[in-house]
Order: structure tokens, then C-alpha cells, then sequence
């Protein structure tokens, strides 16, 4: 959950990119890195295997500026997406505000996009959150490639209840900043809702 | 939810901040930081502007979930102490009340039984202005009386924010 700090007159929210592995999350906070201005955010943090596998989480703190007086940060989290990091994927989801999932466009990988989509449903169900009710974007990544799926085909599966989605290409940055912008309106909203 | 929304006031705040200050002093320590288990940073003192706050907070949350983890796969509850050893500096990781992580750094200045000992006391000084923290967060929702700085925000005031 967010942390609203009266005395340093902050509010920090937690953002969680979910997908199966190689989908292109790390790559999502690899270019929202490069393209944030640099006093606009701190170290981004990798712990990665030798080949550059996302092993625990990537994490970048983005301070975007004020809104009504208050500085408003985002910690941008990333899971490890092979299928037996499960226990480690569970743990970042905890004090999760808002989640991005970046499903893989290629037709090979959408099995696991379906199954990763129940996986996290199920991991958030057990820290106690619904899907259905928490902030939640999608994200079709690799629309570049040859052999894609139809958006169409990708919303059938992966989108039934229509939250906001979005094509991009994280390798260059398309729909990369439509995406955190999206999930972060959706917290901010979220927040002033539960008030 | 799991986890309450974690609200901080002045009050508190300041009653934090002289509990770790005195913690800084008696354990003869370097920093001092307080993190939300999200991996929230909530308050550091000592020689902070050293070290990227952020990052070890974020590390620090990390860190106890996958000793939480580990604790629950043999059985325990939690591992509440994590001791890193390092060539000259050392950091004492403590849970605080359930929720909150104080760790600790220290070189050789100070030794581990005398930093053990001080973080017990201030462990429950500070466990204490949390349960009152929680509870005036509840009571203030309940009364439906909140300062809430997001109450009138707008879509513009969002915009602006990637602008």
C-alpha cells in the first residue's frame, strides 16, 4: 500500500510490472531510466543472473513532482518471470498499489502469458488482493516482430474485464510511458477514492 | 487488505526521530534507517546523505521478504534479526512491531552486543508510537475527518505530472 507522509509531506506507491520471462518488463524500466530526467530519479537496482535474468526484482524510484503540494514517487518493481521463481514473485507483490502486466505478442508465447496472468491472480489473491479491483494496466509488448498476435486475439485472452490497454515496443520505447502513465492515473485516482 | 495503509504525522514523526537519534548515539552507530516493509523508506539519521536511501530501502524490504520466506519454509514465523558482517561496516536488521524494519550500521567503533542491546530498548520505544500511529490513522478514518492531500485532485493535476 501506499505510504502518505505527513511530516516530509510525501506519498510513495508501489508499481509492479508482471509477464512471463523474456515478455520485456526489465526492458520497460530500462528505457523509463534512459528517458527520466536525472534528478527525476534515483539508481535503477537489477539483481540479475550472470545472463542478465531478472533473479529477484529490478527497481527504479521515479519522483515525478508535486501534486497539491505533496512529492509524489513511484517505486517501479519488476517480478522474475521463469516459471520457478514463483516464491520470490509472491514477496514483490506485497504493498503493491497498481500492476502492469507485459504480455508477449509473439504466437509461441501465448500460453504463458495466459498462464502467467492466472499466476499472478492467484499470488495476489493470497496476499489478499483482487485483481478486478486493484489499478491494473496491459501491455501488448513486441508488436514489432514478425509472427504476433492480433490485439483483438490478445484482448480475448488476457483482457476480459477491458481495463486500459496498450501496444508498445519496449525495446524502443513505444507505449512504454503510455503504459506507466496509465497505472500511475489509476492509483492517484484510487487514492483519492479511498479517502 | 493485508497490509493497512502505512500514514505518517508530524507528531510521530518527530517522536521517531528522537528514538533513533538516541539509538545513533548509545549504539555508537553510523545510520539509522527506519523502512516500511514495502520497501518504503521512512526516516534515516546519521551520516545518510553517504548512501543512496532509496535503493537500501527498497534492498532492506527485499532482503527480510526472502528471510521471510525462507523462515516460513522450515516452519518459523519470521526471522526478526539479520546480521550482515562486512570487512569494516556491519548492518543489524531488526522487524519492529511486525511491520517496520530498523537497520542499523556500525563499524568497529561499536560491537553487535552493544548494538543487540540498545536496538531492543529503542525496538520497544518505537513499537509503541506505531500501535499509537495505527490507531489514530483508524480513529481519523473512522470519523471521516482526514487532510487528505489527494481529495480534490484532478485529472490536469495527473497530466502535469508527465508533462
Amino acid at each position: 500500500m501506499s505510504f502518505i507522509n505527513y511530516a516530509s509531506r510525501e506519498i510513495n506507491c508501489k508499481i509492479v510490472y508482471y509477464g512471463p520471462g523474456l515478455c520485456g518488463k526489465t526492458t520497460n524500466l530500462q528505457f523509463v531510466y534512459q528517458k527520466t530526467a536525472t534528478e527525476a530519479k534515483g539508481k535503477m537496482i537489477s539483481l540479475a543472473t550472470e545472463t542478465e535474468r531478472t533473479l529477484f526484482f529490478d527497481f527504479l524510484p521515479l519522483a515525478l513532482g508535486e501534486i497539491r503540494g505533496f512529492k509524489t514517487r513511484f517505486h517501479l518493481y519488476t517480478v522474475p518471470g521463469q516459471v520457478f521463481y514463483d516464491a520470490s514473485r509472491k514477496l514483490i507483490l506485497k504493498g503493491v498499489d497498481g500492476v502492469v502486466f507485459v504480455a508477449d505478442s509473439q504466437e509461441e508465447r501465448m500460453e504463458a502469458n495466459i498462464e502467467s496472468v492466472e499466476n499472478l491472480r492467484f499470488n495476489l489473491q493470497e496476499q489478499g488482493y483482487d485483481l478486478d479491483k486493484i489499478p491494473y494496466v496491459i501491455q501488448y509488448n513486441k508488436r514489432d516482430l514478425p509472427n504476433i498476435v492480433s490485439v483483438e486475439e490478445l484482448r480475448r485472452e488476457l483482457n476480459p474485464t477491458g481495463v486500459p490497454d496498450f501496444e508498445a515496443c519496449a525495446a524502443t520505447g513505444e507505449g512504454v510511458f503510455e503504459t506507466l502513465k496509465a497505472i500511475a492515473k489509476q492509483i492517484l485516482l484510487e487514492l483519492k477514492k479511498g479517502k | 487488505m493485508s497490509n493497512p495503509q502505512l500514514v505518517m504525522y508530524d507528531e510521530e514523526f518527530k517522536q521517531i526521530n528522537a528514538v533513533i537519534e538516541k539509538l545513533l548515539r548509545e549504539a555508537n552507530a553510523k545510520v539509522i534507517f527506519l523502512v516500511d516493509k514495502n520497501g518504503q523508506l521512512i526516516s534515516g539519521v546519521g551520516e545518510t546523505e553517504r548512501f543512496d536511501t532509496t535503493s537500501l530501502a527498497s534492498l532492506t524490504a527485499g532482503n527480510i521478504a526472502a528471510t521471510g520466506g525462507l523462515a516460513k519454509l522450515i516452519g518459523e514465523k519470521e526471522f526478526s534479526i539479520l546480521f550482515h558482517e562486512g570487512e569494516k561496516d556491519n548492518l543489524h536488521i531488526s522487524i519492529v512491531g511486525g511491520r517496520v524494519i530498523l537497520v542499523v550500521l556500525f563499524d568497529t567503533r561499536s560491537s553487535l552486543g552493544l548494538v543487540r542491546l540498545r536496538v531492543k530498548k529503542a525496538s520497544d520505544e518505537l513499537t509503541a508510537i506505531f500501535a499509537r500511529l495505527l490507531q489514530k490513522a483508524e480513529e481519523k478514518e473512522k470519523s471521516g475527518e482526514s487532510d487528505f492531500p489527494f481529495a480534490e485532485i484532478t485529472d490536469d493535476d495527473i497530466d502535469n505530472l508527465f508533462s
